[in-house]
């Protein structure tokens, strides 16, 4: 490094820790060597979030929030500004890539148990990462005011105003009326553009300093702390992120971009699973489109809300299906709780949970897929089922991981 | 600063001070937060929003449906033939509330056929669960609603079904029948919807 630029970065260490800060994140924060395929995804939904912001920003810059101009404004970005089909197919291409890298990241941690101590913190933060996210989904997806963005709308509004007692003054606050109308848009503008993305940007740097502080978890799931130099007291199986790892996810980011270029370019609406097909048509609040479903990362929770359809206890089937809605993406934050297993990795648990974690992937997929289906009498059974398999993988979870045959775990990671 | 240690237990004088600042200043916040959290509630230009709507029924045919908008929803206007009116009673066994006894209906419309005119039925087209506009499917029997369909209404969301009297089905999503909105008959032929003279919504 040249004298100058020494002499610059030391007067700035001297005003802001730069040097040191550098070095606790990136040079001297030791990730376990370990690290395989899944460890893509946390770095690729960062990369993913900035796309979304710079993308959201030159979207802004045309838009109108207004119910008379929303639609047209959009179609406006898609035919008359240069290039706004790219930048509005980024965006909406990037919202759908969210979800699948957030998904696998959070498979991720079903797998390899990073949810458990000392790391229930940094669970629940990406939890409320995750809320947040749907959230600015769900605001987003209003936007272009078509069909679907309408009735989806519509459909989470009156779910809102469903909850007991503080159900209809909530729905009246969020949406400014007491409908879905010009107020309720402009103000959905407002949140998906401002209180949503800060408060996303936020959690996720509250995330990597709590992910920071305890320290990555890997494969394995054994604690590297526990083997260190007895000299430089740096972990025998950690190696610096910076370079290992950064180069490591610029591989993934540019195997990722591969992918993503793919689908903006060749299939931006993905067969109707991206956009719907009936988004390209005007809101009509008379007419509800025949068949209407999520954007499919919604549709598993979609299922569970229609699965129910018998009163149960003192609570009526719209409730419960809004419950279990809900109780499906909350109970993930008991995760760290649930699971009572001597180990935190799948390759040292035991049939059991295995077993488990296949139902529950297989059940995501039934239900992800159900939700795109008109209901039919065979089709609620189904979601019926597979409800209850989703809820029972968490709740039976206690019993099954204690008694499980687990293999010891090993001294130091296996590569 | 010298005297300072942190070490030393907080005096009472130094506790009362610092609990009656936070609750001045909790206070302080709280009366900060209040317009805010106000103008988020809906305007009084909303509030005013959602007259009465006159409509002239005079030329809807039998078995036909007009669609109406009133407060941002959407009002369904039917004229029931006599065999649409004549399957309602058969239905009474499969339906949650088919005596109309929960009060998703003005008195008037408390009646097998949930009507001032055993004919004409005004009903909100807002399904009861989660507020999409349900899909009139007046044939009989077709093969996607099974056999027994005698007409009514399907909601494509969440598959639930109501009948021609816009009673709900047992077993499906929607707790209750759809509302009605007080409405009231100016002539032979002109519709009031949103007022009564009676009840207002």
């Amino acid at each position: 490094m040249s004298k100058r630029l020494t002499a610059v970065i030391g007067w700035i260490d001297d005003r802001f820790p730069l040097t040191s800060n550098w070095k606790a994140h990136l040079t001297e924060y030791y990730a376990p060597k370990n690290f395989n395929f899944w460890y893509y995804f946390g770095s690729l939904a960062m990369l993913v979030l900035v796309n979304q912001l710079l993308t959201g920003i030159f979207l802004t810059m045309n838009y109108k929030p207004d119910v008379n101009m929303a639609f047209a404004s959009v179609e406006y970005i898609m035919r008359d500004v240069n290039f706004g089909w790219l930048i509005r197919y980024m965006h909406s291409t990037g919202a759908s890539m969210f979800f699948v890298v957030v998904y696998l990241h959070m498979f991720r941690g079903m797998m390899y148990g990073p949810y458990r101590k000392p790391r229930e913190l940094l669970w629940l933060i990406g939890m409320g990462l995750f809320l947040v996210l749907m959230m600015l989904a769900f605001t987003g997806y209003i936007l272009p005011w078509g069909q679907m963005s309408y009735w989806g709308a519509q459909v989470i509004v009156s779910m809102i105003g469903a909850i007991p007692l503080i159900g209809q003054p909530l729905s009246n606050m969020l949406l400014g009326d007491f409908m879905l109308s010009d107020a309720a848009l402009n103000r959905f503008f407002a949140y998906h553009v401002v209180t949503l993305p800060v408060l996303l940007v936020t959690l996720v740097v509250v995330h990597v300093l709590a992910l920071h502080e305890v320290g990555s978890n890997n494969p394995d799931g054994i604690d590297i702390k526990k083997n260190r130099n007895s000299k430089t007291d740096i972990p025998k199986d950690g190696i610096p992120f910076h370079p290992y790892y950064t180069v490591k996810d610029i591989f993934g980011v540019v195997v990722f971009l591969i992918v993503f270029c793919a689908i903006l370019f060749f299939a931006p609406e993905m067969g109707g699973y991206f956009l719907e097909y009936n988004n390209f048509v005007p809101a009509n609040t008379l007419q509800t489109p025949d068949h209407i479903a999520p954007v499919w990362y919604f549709t598993p929770y979609y299922s569970m809300l229609r699965a129910v359809t018998i009163n149960f206890l003192w609570i009526d089937a719209k409730l419960w299906g809004i419950l279990l809605m809900g109780g499906s993406v909350v109970i993930f934050c008991f995760l760290p709780w649930l699971d009572r297993s001597p180990v935190n990795s799948i390759r040292y648990k035991g049939p059991y949970f295995k077993t488990a974690l296949v139902l529950f992937v297989i059940s995501v997929f039934v239900l992800g897929w159900l939700g795109t289906k008109t209901p039919t009498p065979l089709y609620t059974l189904l979601a019926q089922i597979f409800t209850v398999i989703y809820f029972a993988f968490f709740i039976l979870m206690p019993w099954y991981s204690k008694i499980d045959k687990t293999k010891p775990e090993p001294e130091r990671v296996t590569g | 600063m010298d005297s300072f240690d942190k070490s030393d237990k907080m005096s009472n004088r130094r506790r009362f001070l610092v609990t009656a600042t936070s609750v001045a200043g909790g206070i302080a916040a709280t009366a900060w937060a209040a317009p805010f959290m106000m103008s988020m509630m809906p305007s009084e230009r909303a509030k005013a929003a959602g007259a009465p709507v006159e409509v002239d029924i005079s030329r809807l045919e039998s078995g036909m449906l007009l669609m109406v908008e009133w407060r941002g929803k959407v009002v369904w206007v039917l004229k029931r033939t006599p065999e649409m009116l004549d399957s309602l009673a058969k239905l009474n066994d499969q339906l949650t509330d088919p005596k109309s006894e929960r009060e998703q209906q003005p008195k008037y419309a408390q009646n097998l056929a949930r009507s001032i005119k055993p004919e004409i039925l005004v009903t909100e087209g807002v399904c009861t669960h989660l507020g999409c506009s349900p899909v009139f499917r007046k044939e009989i029997a077709p093969a996607d609603l099974g056999s027994d369909w005698l007409g009514g209404f399907f909601c494509p969301c969440h598959g639930s079904k109501f009948d021609l009297a816009g009673r709900v089905y047992k077993s499906v999503p929607a707790p209750t029948n759809l509302l009605i909105p007080p409405h009231t008959y100016l002539s032979e032929t002109l519709l009031l919807i949103g007022a009564d003279g009676q009840e207002t919504a």
